[in-house]
């Protein structure tokens, strides 16, 4: 089994690297934004999938990353400095809005975040001397090491590629950790998780402010991808659309962000065929996703990689004898 | 000298008095009964003890320390663990995990948390212990496929994962078959003589009276009695309290 995963990582991989040589223009800008929206939907499924706190924020907090990028690059400032200043921002404000997360659940946790969101929108809108207001900020530079140039939407795509593959590290090796698990406990059982020791304020702290770090990585990738933002870009239907990647490629689980980001990013252009239809299509698809496959589109995958497993490795070995009856060593 | 003690414990939810001035202590190793008929407030003084609750008034004092205005994983960390009457695992986490989880904040900082990837110690006293409750061939299956008496021992080897300085335990036997029952008073048997400190809150009086050295017992929110279980066993208040006049 660990044989045939490692085989189709490595040709995933492969694809990964290989296929955008053969993508025309626009199609290798979706791809680029599948892979932003990706390290958006890791962020917001760590925050809410694992942790279990919702957040309808994430457009507001990409938006500390992308306006960091374009306000401080004409500064002379580098595009990784820029980043590393917008994720830490977003990092900062994550666990500023982590606090009422201690106090209040659920939806009302969802309206503080949709709340933040609104008021995020308003300032990037009203700031004009900062942010451009209205008009955004157009001619934002893509990064360049030395003679090392990403000016190209190829050059870009793999200049993304490379940092999601760091957030995908980064992400696993939190969620593989005693993290992760404290993470899940209180998803699963706030209370219990309280009484086995877990700090409800640190580790809730921490996972918005992670998620929110994550989402101004995002932004901060997005900007120079159009090489223009304006505020219409972090409203709340771009949370929404966040949340909607989370919910449909499976909560709390590590590959429901990949599926999320790629059905909702690249389903409405496979259906921009059906004209005025599409936005209707679009909606009934994700009604009918809910509604049949609860526990998201993970499901789905799951299933096809029990049914592959079946057909090339064959029926799973059968329990290994349980080992011999240990005695509990005094206290 | 008592390694908990609590000190005119009161606890109001608005107009209702549920703890009334109940002040007993516990002693290093010994294996305490807390009795009392239904709503008499015996797992609300579990949840003041663990943080669970924040008691109206009165104190708890553990190792002669004051831990009544503590957090839940505060306590935790003082060395006091639980069960609950109504089971709470993770039920979406495997038996092991649920027991890796239950040890996992014991030692360190936040920081070595995410840092420190090694928790063979932990694993190996999971796998003794799971094997000791019987529940080493479900190690892998998730906590809510368990059986019923299943979750029981789970929720008993959580309590025992992190090797607290007291453990209290919230109707133990409650919904479990007779079988299951006899395991389970063996273990805290065979813990309590291996150094484990013991509070249990049962209504199974046959294993009370066999189980515990002493007794104490309450009624709507008051200490009624306490002493031996032969004392309790003949105290017309605790008749009264069960039974009625």
């Amino acid at each position: 089994m660990g044989r045939w995963r490692t085989r189709a990582l490595l040709a995933g991989a492969v694809a990964v690297l290989v296929f955008p040589v053969l993508l025309e223009q626009y199609k290798l800008y979706l791809a680029s934004l599948t892979l932003v929206y990706l390290i958006m939907a890791i962020g917001l499924n760590l925050t809410l999938g694992y942790a279990g706190q919702i957040s309808l924020a994430h457009a507001g907090f990409m938006s500390f990353g992308a306006y960091a990028v374009a306000i401080l690059g004409p500064l002379g400032v580098p595009f990784e400095g820029g980043l590393l200043i917008g994720a830490l921002f977003a990092f900062f404000w994550g666990i500023v809005l982590g606090f009422p997360a201690l106090k209040v659940k659920h939806h009302y946790l969802a309206m503080v975040t949709l709340g933040f969101n609104i008021i995020v929108f308003l300032v990037i809108r009203n700031w004009e001397s900062l942010t451009g207001g209205s008009f955004g900020i157009s001619g934002i530079a893509r990064p360049q090491w030395g003679p090392l140039r990403f000016q190209s939407d190829r050059e870009y795509f793999y200049y993304i590629l490379g940092w999601t593959v760091l957030v995908v590290a980064s992400a696993h090796w939190i969620l593989h950790s005693r993290w992760g698990r404290a993470f899940r406990a209180i998803r699963e059982n706030e209370m219990r998780a309280e009484v086995v020791g877990v700090s409800l304020r640190n580790y809730k702290l921490m996972a918005f402010a992670i998620g929110s770090a994550y989402a101004g990585v995002g932004g901060a990738l997005f900007a120079p991808l159009l090489t223009y933002i304006d505020p219409g870009a972090f409203t709340l239907d771009r949370s929404i659309q966040f949340l909607m990647m989370v919910v449909m490629g499976g909560l709390g689980r590590f590959e429901g962000p990949f599926i999320g980001a790629v059905v909702v990013t690249l389903l409405p252009e496979l259906l921009r065929a059906s004209e005025g239809f599409y936005l209707i299509i679009f909606s009934l698809a994700v009604i009918l996703m809910m509604l049949f496959m609860p526990k998201g589109l993970v499901g789905v995958w799951d299933w096809l990689v029990c049914w592959i497993t079946r057909r090339v490795v064959g029926p799973a070995d059968p329990p290994a004898p349980a080992e011999p009856a240990a005695v509990l060593e005094p206290k | 000298m008592a390694l908990m003690e609590i000190d005119r414990l009161t606890k109001h939810f608005y107009h209702l008095s549920a703890l009334s001035l109940v002040s007993f202590d516990v002693k290093p190793g010994e294996l305490l009964g807390l009795i009392g008929p239904n709503g008499s407030g015996k797992t609300t003084l579990f949840n003041c003890v663990t943080g669970v609750l924040r008691p109206s008034r009165g104190q708890v004092r553990f190792k002669g320390a004051d831990i009544t205005k503590l957090s839940a994983d505060a306590v935790y960390h003082r060395g006091i663990s639980r069960t609950f009457q109504l089971i709470q695992l993770f039920p979406e986490m495997t038996v092991l995990e649920n027991m890796l989880m239950a040890a996992q904040e014991r030692k360190g900082t936040l920081l070595s948390r995410l840092l420190r990837r090694d928790e063979a110690e932990e694993r190996d006293r999971a796998l003794k212990l799971l094997e000791y409750l019987g529940l080493s061939s479900v190690k892998e299956n998730l906590a809510a496929n368990l059986s019923y008496g299943q979750q029981k021992l789970l929720d008993f080897g959580m309590a025992l994962m992190p090797e607290p300085e007291v453990i209290l335990l919230d109707e133990p036997m409650a919904g479990v078959n007779p079988t299951m029952i006899k395991t389970l008073v063996g273990h805290i048997q065979d813990l309590n003589a291996q150094g484990y400190t013991f509070v249990v809150i049962e209504h199974n009086m046959e294993v009370v009276m066999s189980l515990c050295r002493r007794i104490v017992v309450l009624s709507q929110g008051e200490k009624i009695a306490e002493g031996s279980p032969a004392e309790i066993h003949e105290n017309p208040l605790v008749m009264d309290a069960y039974f009625g006049s």
